[in-house]
């Protein structure tokens, strides 16, 4: 990757930082540590990997992403406007009544959506089936799975995966946000995931583990797996739960995040001003 | 139209009825698939992956994924039917069904085969009697309980035209004969199939035979009986209900499905809420599991024969 889009891409994941903390700010609210744990996997995604047509988001050759970790619906929102899904302006709407922009993602009502999850894990089997119908037609278009790590609780995961991987999806490419904790607390202190890539391994997928900010090698990383013939495919992010601000990194309980404090508006304000030095 | 069949024995298969028909919609249609929870030799559809291999997936024993995979083929313009025993189809992948599929405005096409006593032997896990509660609290899903082949055919043909979730149940094996080859039906409505002037019976599934013969023996006894196959519980036929009630001394519905939630229940709302009191007896099973046993031991045991039923609703 050149250095101009390394730029362009490094911008693009602080547009959706600072666009999904602006959102979740002005409902009161939201999910920003899960939002931003995948800001820079989604700007490889719609700035670097993905085929897509903002002004034709059925076009039937589009490659398609299913956030199956429904909950980080506000990063995946601010990154469909910044690529001109829908304008700016509906972001401030975020789970308002009769918004377009729910909480959980709805296929029905946003456009560039292509499947409907919030209740975890059953993404991944709408991604699997996808894939499927997708193969069936001779498709070339890629489907990328994006799975939380607390998710892998979720027993259909599993399932899922071993269906992606019996069949040799290997345009389903599964990405697996480690970013080590949920709702309440640490992975390894509520559920204890083990080794994640290894258990992939076991599950019959070529895996790689890679830093989930490290734009370059999360193109890399996309790029390897499109490489891989009769195998299915899985790239687990270690991240950081609010990955890209500091004040949020640390922020012990960070799955939701409630702007309510002086404290807690100070460090945002703070935050804002430093992501939009990168944002060009 | 239909008509009624010339006599009541046991007809085809109805898993294969299903098979025949699935054949035929896909040979029509190349968007719909058939998928199965490994019981493709029970419900016969390995037969399918010898017919339309490209277009028969079986995802194994997982439930919850063969859902979100049919959900994810509607998404790419595909028509997915699956098939697992009943309890499998319905109570056990709840959430799918109603997030991937309905919410979602997913198509999914569901058999959910045994229902009630018709599980005999593999006995009360694998006995449904609520999945028609479950579902009828879903929007805009539809639920079919086949009366017999003929019914079965038609049915599974029309949700092969159709877009959203739909579920139908029945026995793998073969039931009474109702219908004469050739009857149409319509979704969410009604089939008046005998009329009388003293009791309406509402019957569904492979209880609409039984209902027939509890019509004629309540005929000896000198009280005449309709009798509806409500083959769509969802939506229910409520118009007819409100036209065939009037003057009726009682209401009796019968299914093999608990009286909680299903056609009893939904009989019951329609009458309650049009200020009838006409007596209403539901013919089920009241707070009762299933258990192992021949389908005909268990549809005695419950009260489901139609010697059993006359019982029940002789002194209305």
């Amino acid at each position: 990757m050149d250095k101009k889009m390394v730029t362009e891409l490094e911008g693009l994941a602080a547009k959706i930082r600072i666009n999904s903390i602006e959102a979740i700010r002005k409902v009161g609210a939201g999910h920003i540590g899960g939002s931003l744990s995948i800001a820079d996997l989604l700007a490889v995604l719609y700035g670097k990997q993905m085929v897509y047509d903002p002004k034709n988001p059925q076009w039937e050759k589009r490659d398609r992403l299913v956030l199956s970790k429904g909950h980080a619906g506000p990063a995946w929102y601010s990154t469909l406007a910044a690529v001109g899904f829908f304008p700016e302006e509906w972001l401030w709407t975020l789970n308002e009544g009769g918004t377009n922009l729910p909480s959980h993602p709805d296929r029905i009502k946003t456009p560039g959506v292509d499947a409907t999850t919030g209740s975890l894990g059953q993404g991944t089997s709408l991604a699997a089936g996808i894939a499927t119908g997708l193969k069936m037609q001779g498709s070339e278009s890629y489907v990328y799975l994006i799975v939380g790590d607390g998710e892998l609780n979720e027993g259909q995961c599993w399932e899922a995966f071993q269906f992606i991987a019996h069949f040799k999806l290997n345009r389903c490419i599964v990405i697996i946000d480690e970013n080590k904790k949920q709702l309440d607390g640490t992975t390894q202190d509520i559920l204890n995931p083990f080794d994640i890539a290894e258990k992939m391994r076991a599950f019959g997928f070529s895996t790689q583990k890679v830093k989930g900010d490290d734009l370059i090698a999360i193109d890399q990383a996309i790029e390897d797996c499109k490489k891989v013939e009769d195998q299915a495919v899985c790239i687990v992010l270690d991240t950081i739960k609010g990955q890209g601000v500091k004040f949020f990194e640390e922020m012990d309980a960070n799955h939701s995040v409630k702007f309510d404090s002086k404290a807690v508006q100070e460090a945002t304000d703070k935050a804002l001003e430093e992501l939009r030095k990168g944002c060009v | 139209m239909f008509t009624l069949a010339d006599n009541h024995e046991i007809g085809k298969e109805l898993r294969t009825t299903v098979v025949d028909a699935l054949k035929e919609a896909m040979a029509i249609d190349e968007k719909i698939v058939a998928l199965d929870a490994d019981l493709g030799g029970a419900s016969k559809w390995t037969d399918l992956a010898k017919d339309v291999p490209d277009r028969f997936i079986n995802v194994g024993i997982a439930e919850a994924n063969m859902v979100g995979v049919a959900a994810g083929l509607s998404l790419t313009g595909y028509t997915p039917f699956i098939h697992t025993f009943g309890p499998f189809a319905t109570r056990r992948v709840l959430d799918q069904i109603y997030l991937s599929g309905a919410y979602a405005d997913n198509t999914i096409n569901i058999y959910g085969s045994d229902p009630g006593f018709a599980a005999g032997h593999n006995g009360g896990t694998h006995t449904t009697w609520e999945d028609i509660a479950l579902l009828r609290s879903i929007p805009k899903v539809v639920i079919c309980d086949a009366a017999d082949e003929v019914q079965m055919d038609w049915i599974i043909k029309e949700f092969a035209k159709l877009k959203g979730v739909h579920y139908v149940r029945g026995n793998r094996k073969g039931v009474k004969k109702v219908y004469a080859p050739g009857s149409t039906f319509s979704i969410g409505k009604g089939n008046l199939l005998r009329e009388g002037q003293d009791y309406l019976i509402v019957a569904a599934g492979q209880l609409v035979s039984e209902a027939l013969e509890v019509a004629e023996m309540l005929e000896e006894k000198g009280i005449s009986t309709d009798v509806i196959d409500m083959f769509t519980i969802k939506p229910l036929d409520k118009e007819l209900l409100l036209e065939r009630f009037g003057g009726k001394k009682a209401v009796i519905t019968i299914e093999n499905h608990s009286i909680t939630g299903g056609l009893g229940s939904a009989v019951a709302e329609v009458l309650a809420e049009n200020g009838l009191a006409i007596p209403l007896k539901r013919i089920g099973v009241d707070e009762r599991f299933g258990q192992v046993g021949t389908p005909s031991f268990l549809q005695e045991e419950f009260g489901l024969t139609a010697e059993k039923i006359l019982e029940q609703v002789k002194d209305l």
